[in-house]
């Protein structure tokens, strides 16, 4: 680590360091990569459930008469049809329809919105809603009022609900109440990164540690680990979550990450709209696909991609599967080539390796 | 915390070599293994193979990244160890036993006192982190 250089640290640093965790820099903040390890980690939150330290996301508040069609003007989902207390996974464009971040919109109230946004991407996306802002809607930088946690796991409610008097099975997946979590006014949200039952929570960052220390004392018989963010890559992976700066970024559009469902061009103006219509009549050149590695190695981000040996896309995100065994990886590829059952190899330090792409996500919960 | 076997040598980039008159058992060490995380891959070089002081001698891979393991001694690989290709996490048990990686016949056998000693080592990782 270079000396000198000023890592963001969350609430929690203090916590992380006396649980011994190996911390990183992660675009600018020092976090946790792992605890006991990725792989045990990874296991316990399919199994049982993980606490994650996720306060270096950012929130966004929009408030005001207008602040829905504000949200619906800079977002590819219909923000106006959620109800109050109700979320959505949205898209924030450019005019040319690549990504600038991708959100989650919490509906609080008629006139107020509530955003969580990406660490790294959290000053950008702010700037620019307040930049295209005109409507009658104040636009406000929070995230240094909230510490966010996520307990992720089939053990994540009945471990939570030790802690609150909200009836967290009313709380239906991407729905959201306002509550008290251990003693502290909180935001509990239905949401989660790992592709498993969960909650992410908002809280002031002076109650942060009482209650992370609290969710694993009360979760601790159940097998609940402190979780780091190398899990959090593996576990969202296997789900085909999207990671900004990998499966999306500046240059792809929500068609070509497999996206569409989050964008609704019947909704009315917002920015990205036109690119979007254009490329939804032309259709796609590239598109989001799934593989695993057949041969021996593991594809990571950036490596390239060959069809029949010639140059035909990229890695955006390539790991061990701790949960199916495999190396597994996501990759853009010419659009018509992306079915499953179709062999291509990935270029490993060199050498051409086989692999073949397979449907996803490539880890569903049993439910 | 583990102990460094007095009798290796050890490199600045956490290699260890352990020799026997013209031969040197070589693998990565414990401080090396740690900071890697869960290793899930192992890439050597095949018996015959000629390896160089402070080259690449294969590559070991966590869940999160690849990295290269540079040959602390230069000679020709005699024997590697295959089990590492099927337990790999070895490697996050026993780095400085059972998971040795290559025995190599040395071509300089003096390369091995420009290495650390163990105390040496120990002070070296311990100003590092």
């Amino acid at each position: 680590m270079a000396e000198g250089s000023a890592l963001k640290v969350t609430p929690l640093n203090r916590a992380h360091r006396s649980l011994g965790a190996k911390l990183v820099d992660f675009g600018g903040w020092e976090m946790p990569v792992q605890y006991s390890g990725i792989i045990d980690e990874h296991h316990a939150v399919r199994r049982a459930a993980g606490l994650f330290d996720v306060s270096h996301m950012g929130e966004i508040e929009i408030r005001g008469p207008e602040a829905a069609q504000l949200v619906d003007y800079v977002t590819t989902n219909h923000a106006a049809r959620l109800a109050n207390g109700q979320i959505q996974y949205s898209g924030l464009l450019y005019e040319h329809g690549g990504f600038i971040d991708d959100i989650l919109v919490h509906r609080v109230a008629g006139d107020e919105f509530f955003l969580c946004v990406n660490a790294a991407n959290q000053e950008k996306d702010f700037e620019h809603i307040r930049a295209v802002n005109r409507f009658d809607a104040a636009v406000e930088f929070t995230s240094p009022r909230y510490a966010q946690l996520a307990i992720q796991g089939p053990e994540a409610l009945a471990t939570l609900q030790k802690m609150t008097s909200v009836p967290l099975n009313d709380v239906h997946y991407y729905w959201f109440r306002d509550g008290v979590v251990d003693g502290a006014p909180a935001r509990i949200a239905r949401t989660g990164y790992t592709g498993e039952d969960g909650f992410e929570i908002y809280l002031s960052p002076s109650g942060g540690e009482a209650v992370w220390n609290a969710i694993l004392e009360a979760g601790r018989g159940a097998g609940v680990k402190p979780c780091g963010l190398g899990a959090r890559n593996t576990l969202r992976l296997e789900a085909k979550m999207a990671l900004y700066g990998h499966e999306i970024d500046a240059t792809i559009s929500p068609f070509e990450a497999g996206l569409g469902w989050i964008v609704k061009l019947d909704k009315g103006e917002f920015i990205g709209r036109r690119a979007l219509t254009e490329q939804k009549e032309r259709g796609v050149r590239r598109r989001l696909a799934g593989f695993e590695v057949t041969g021996r190695g593991i594809a990571r981000d950036g490596y390239e991609v060959l069809v029949d040996g010639a140059p035909a896309g990229w890695v955006t995100s390539g790991s061990p599967s701790p949960t199916l065994n495999k190396n597994i990886g996501l990759c853009y590829l010419p659009a018509e080539l992306t079915g499953a059952g179709r062999s291509i190899q990935i270029v490993i330090r060199n050498q051409p390796v086989d692999a073949m792409t397979v449907e996803t996500p490539f880890y569903k919960r049993p439910r | 915390m583990s102990s460094y076997p007095e009798d290796y040598r050890y490199s600045k980039e956490h290699e260890w070599v352990q020799t026997d008159g013209q031969v040197g058992t070589v693998g990565i060490t414990f401080h090396a293994q740690s900071e890697l995380g869960d290793i899930v891959y192992v890439d050597l070089p095949k018996p015959g193979a000629r390896v160089e002081h402070s080259r690449s001698l294969g590559s070991v891979e966590s869940v999160k990244a690849v990295s290269d393991i540079f040959s602390p001694v230069s000679g020709e690989v005699i024997e590697v160890n295959e089990d590492l290709a099927e337990h790999p996490e070895k490697l996050n048990e026993d780095p400085h036993g059972g998971a040795w990686l290559v025995r190599i016949r040395l071509s300089a056998p003096d390369e091995i006192k420009q290495l650390m000693t163990a105390s040496e080592y120990q002070d070296y990782v311990g100003a590092e982190s």
